[in-house]
């Protein structure tokens, strides 16, 4: 019964073993050179002899790897000739998972896939189905406009959860404190909100799963008043401080093509100067009705992106005061008996609603036959979501673009000639989360 | 029963539905799937397409993923399609003109092959590899044809219809068997 199936290997091999498509692969060379450009390069460089060169193994369980990436890097001295990140340690079928629960569990699922910024995982399902279905021009106002406070707070708890562990593995540890205290503010408010702190199922299709709480807009206040001077103080412990610029300025650089090529999305995009967003670029929620401005880099290396993440804090910090000031009543999902279930006092008086309300729950309501393709901004970049429904109540397939799963790509490209010490610089600016890597 | 001239219209509309031809782009069937393009491209245009298209400024490829329509083989598609069991799905971006396309490519089962699109966009390596752990479809062309999620000894292929769920051994990699 055993057969080896003979697919290659994932590991980095010694140089030898290679064609040379592999070795420009894994030395990074992504971008597409007609042959009178190649000449116009002369030769390229020699292989350096095998024996002044050496093959490491960095991970999967390394203290600045963000979980299970594990890395081959191949040096010669302290200077990272080939890198191959291999991904699949936390592997866990989740889209396998995602064919067997109904349209109505998926965001279980889903929202545990890129665990910093589970809500907008759950969105980019719900606005899936939500397309599938039809009535993804119905959701109620207000829905729109939480999902937006929603999705913005969980960008500046991802943005600053990554402050905390750029901080972490760049040596400046006091910033990990920093980070994760600023990050426990917002998490605090989303369990008061959801009742958890992370994967939340709480954006559902058709709107969400509760209104907020009274007392929701002086929390949110409260977390506004509050990070603006903490930001400050990263800014003096480490924007303006020359140790840090010395570990981070020039470091991992990509270049505008380079990452159009890779399918690089976000921050990392961003910090090459290219402007996309797709919350200005292919609006989506309300967000054409509220001021931001997209915060791009010029030089493509990892200060930009540390950079760029702080200020989209502050321009997340922006879009909630706005959201605060123009927050509208109303119902906080859509009144469509189809994908809404009765409420809790219809069911102890209407047989009806209770007959409906275990309907809905146990079988999940029928998504009419399609495909659909929805893309949002996550903080980490483009996040999406394929879905193709035959008419069941489970998604046929159920596929998502993770963007740290494409952003990991870079890695070969930015550790290019640098030193290993450079490496866990390189890594933390991709800021990637593996859960969704590995999905 | 004589023909009423209502009745008769509605012929003549049937008629003229049936012989206006399908939209086409670039040669492909073209659909839209809830407002979204969708292009039914031939396995044998599928690099000359996606080239096409690069040049027209789609200049990133956001998705490439795969779907096994083994148990739902009666989808709908344009007439000029032959529903195979796989289908390769690839999203196209266009960030300047801010606007995307969708090239689905059917793939039969007896000879799961494509070429890769890694030429004309290295960030589909990484999909590339995942669509063949997954489904077992091989790129030809491809710099790094391993598997990626998986155990590289791993037998059968996980987001297959038919991959037995729950019924098979847990396979752990190097452990005596």
């Amino acid at each position: 019964m055993t057969m080896i199936a003979d697919e290659g290997a994932q590991e980095l091999r010694p140089r030898s073993e290679l064609t040379a498509r592999e070795l420009l692969r894994e030395v990074g060379s992504v971008l597409r050179l007609s042959e009178a450009e190649a000449a116009k390069l002369g030769d390229l460089p020699e292989d350096p002899d095998e024996d002044q060169t050496m093959i490491i193994n960095m991970g999967p369980s390394h203290p600045s790897t963000h979980g299970v990436l594990r890395l081959m890097l191949e040096l010669q001295g302290e200077t990272v000739l080939r890198c191959k990140p291999i991904i699949g340690y936390l592997h866990t079928g989740m889209e396998k998972t995602g064919e067997q629960l109904t349209f109505m569990q998926g965001g279980t699922n889903v929202t545990r896939m890129d665990y910093a910024s589970p809500l907008n995982n759950e969105l980019v399902f719900s606005m899936a189905t939500e397309k599938l279905l039809g009535i993804d021009g119905d959701i109620p106002e207000r829905a729109q406009w939480m999902r937006m406070l929603l999705s913005e707070l969980n960008r500046m708890s991802s943005h600053l959860l990554f402050m905390a562990t750029n901080g972490m593995d760049l040596g400046a540890v006091s910033m990990m404190i920093y980070g994760w205290r600023e990050r426990e503010e917002v998490l605090r408010f989303f369990q008061k909100v959801t009742g958890l702190r992370m994967n939340h199922n709480f954006v559902r299709p058709g709107g969400l799963a509760a209104d907020l709480p009274p007392g929701w807009r002086d929390d949110v206040l409260r977390i506004l008043d509050l990070l603006p001077e903490r930001l400050e103080e990263y800014d003096i412990l480490m924007t303006g401080q020359p140790i840090w610029r010395e570990r981070l300025q020039g470091v991992g650089v990509i270049t505008p093509n380079e990452a159009l090529a890779l399918g690089a999305t976000g921050p990392i995009l961003r910090s090459t100067g290219v402007e996309w967003d797709l919350r200005r670029h292919d609006p989506y929620l309300r967000y054409d009705e509220v001021e931001f401005d997209i915060i791009v880099g010029s030089y493509g290396d990892a200060f930009d992106r540390y950079a760029i993440r702080l200020n989209e804090i502050r321009e997340s910090m922006r879009i909630v005061r706005q959201i605060l000031d123009r927050m509208p009543e109303g119902d906080y999902r859509i009144q469509d008996k189809k994908v809404t279930p009765p409420p809790r006092a219809r069911i102890d008086e209407s047989m009806e609603a209770l007959i409906h309300h275990f309907k809905i729950f146990t079988e999940g309501f029928k998504v009419p036959e399609g495909e659909v393709y929805v893309a949002i901004e996550s903080p980490r970049g483009e996040i999406g979501c394929y879905i193709a429904s035959d008419g069941s109540p489970t998604p046929y397939r159920m596929h998502v673009r993770a963007p740290s799963f494409v952003n990991i790509q870079c890695l070969p490209h930015m550790m290019r000639g640098g030193l290993v010490a450079d490496a866990v610089a390189v890594i933390s600016s991709v800021d990637p989360v593996l859960g969704e890597v590995d999905r | 029963m004589t023909d009423t001239p209502e009745a008769q219209s509605e012929d003549a509309t049937e008629e003229a539905e049936a012989s206006i031809p399908e939209p086409e782009m670039l040669g492909c069937p073209m659909t839209e799937s809830r407002g979204q393009i969708v292009l039914h491209v031939a396995r044998d245009r599928y690099v000359e397409v996606a080239k096409q298209l690069a040049d027209e400024g789609y200049a990133m490829c956001v998705d490439l993923t795969a779907v096994d329509y083994l148990k739902h083989m009666d989808r709908e598609l344009p007439t000029s399609v032959i529903g195979e069991r796989f289908e390769i799905v690839v999203n196209l971006l266009d960030i300047t003109h801010s606007r995307r396309i969708r090239l689905r490519t059917q793939v039969p089962e007896a000879d799961a092959t494509i070429a890769t699109l890694f030429d004309l966009y290295p960030g589909t390596e990484a999909m590339e590899r995942e669509v063949f752990d997954m489904f077992g479809i091989s790129f030809e062309g491809h710099p790094d044809p391993s598997r990626i999620l998986m155990p590289e000894d791993w037998n059968g292929y996980p987001l297959r219809k038919d991959f037995q769920v729950g019924t098979i051994p847990v396979q752990f990699k190097g452990a005596a068997s």
